[in-house]
């Protein structure tokens, strides 16, 4: 791994990154807004699920918001890819990191399989309140382990931004 | 000036300051609070705003949309807002003193009138455009500017964290 860390750090790409003053706060804006793209759909998905929200089907909202949840996933992995060659070693061998991509993993399965299910079973689950209530756990799991990727992702800044 | 400075020199002796500049894990987990409330804010905010600019759920009703969307949106704007305080206490001078954090509330401003500008005026005659994919100029100017500044809101969010050492 340290050999890794080596290797991106000599990339021209990586030395760019830490000399162009701005590109890092920029990534970590866009990265920011993706993950709002992230979690606001799945909230979006989550309050049909849960009932909040009655004026269009799960089949309808799920179609509406997916698109947008893996474009965001999209987004965070291009700008996160680029973030990590620009400080291979504060990324890769820092523990907290290492958390926040094992609960991302997590994250992303469960997406995953969320995503498959409505697909299957959208239209059960819009008509079946039994059904809309197994559904709901799974889409609250979803919920809490996208925030907390996000948690554990912060927590590795908060450390810079500690009063002095 | 002078006024606001001693005001600020006054905010940093209160017990809530102290602790605040002390407690790594308070101001720790209390940021990160802020962090995941104001990424909800923007988040959710942007699908009222996509959906008057014309970009996107154009099947929607404005109005269903909004009911679906506003109450979670205030709901962490007010976490947002609670938390960012308690962070401020932690080096008021030094946070008032930092350009990026001002901007930042500049256009917090902005938008916030923008909003009102919109839910007192525009959205009154709602129930005439409520299903039209395409909005009025108003409303459609309404959500693009609230965009923009929310985004911007963001950025200068973050340059603050960075600028403040």
């Amino acid at each position: 791994m340290v050999a890794l860390t080596q290797w991106l750090a000599g990339l021209p790409l990586s030395r760019m990154v830490r000399t162009i003053s701005w590109v890092i706060p920029l990534l970590q804006t866009i990265h920011i807004l993706a993950i709002g793209m992230v979690l606001s759909s799945v909230i979006m998905i989550d309050l049909r699920i849960w009932g909040f929200s009655r004026s269009q089907t799960l089949v309808q909202s799920s179609h509406r918001f997916l698109p947008w949840l893996w474009s965001g996933l999209l987004l965070l992995t291009v700008t996160g890819i680029v973030l990590l060659v620009g400080e291979p070693r504060r990324s890769l061998l820092n523990g907290t990191f290492q958390l926040k991509m094992l609960i991302m993993a997590l994250a992303i399965t469960a997406t995953l399989a969320f995503h498959i299910a409505l697909q299957q079973n959208g239209k059960l689950w819009d008509g079946d309140p039994d059904a809309r209530w197994k559904a709901g756990i799974f889409a609250a799991a979803t919920l809490v382990l996208w925030l907390a990727v996000t948690a554990v992702g912060r927590g590795r800044w908060i450390a810079n931004l500690l009063p002095r | 000036m002078q006024r606001v400075t001693e005001f600020l020199k006054w905010i940093e002796t209160t017990e809530v300051a102290v602790f605040m500049s002390q407690s790594t894990w308070a101001f720790s987990a209390i940021l990160m609070l802020h962090l995941i409330a104001i990424i909800l804010v923007v988040g959710m905010i942007t699908i009222v705003d996509m959906r008057l600019i014309g970009l996107a759920s154009r099947h929607c009703a404005v109005t269903d949309l909004c009911r679906d969307v506003l109450p979670l949106t205030w709901a962490a704007f007010v976490v947002a807002t609670g938390t960012g305080l308690l962070v401020f206490t932690a080096q008021p001078v030094k946070y008032f003193d930092n350009y990026a954090f001002r901007m930042k509330f500049a256009l917090m401003a902005l938008a916030g009138i923008n909003m009102l500008v919109f839910q007192l005026m525009t959205y009154r005659g709602v129930s005439n455009w409520d299903r039209d994919a395409s909005v009025p100029l108003a409303a459609r100017f309404a959500g693009a500017i609230s965009l923009a500044s929310w985004l911007a809101v963001v950025a200068y969010g973050r340059w603050t964290g960075y600028s403040m050492f």
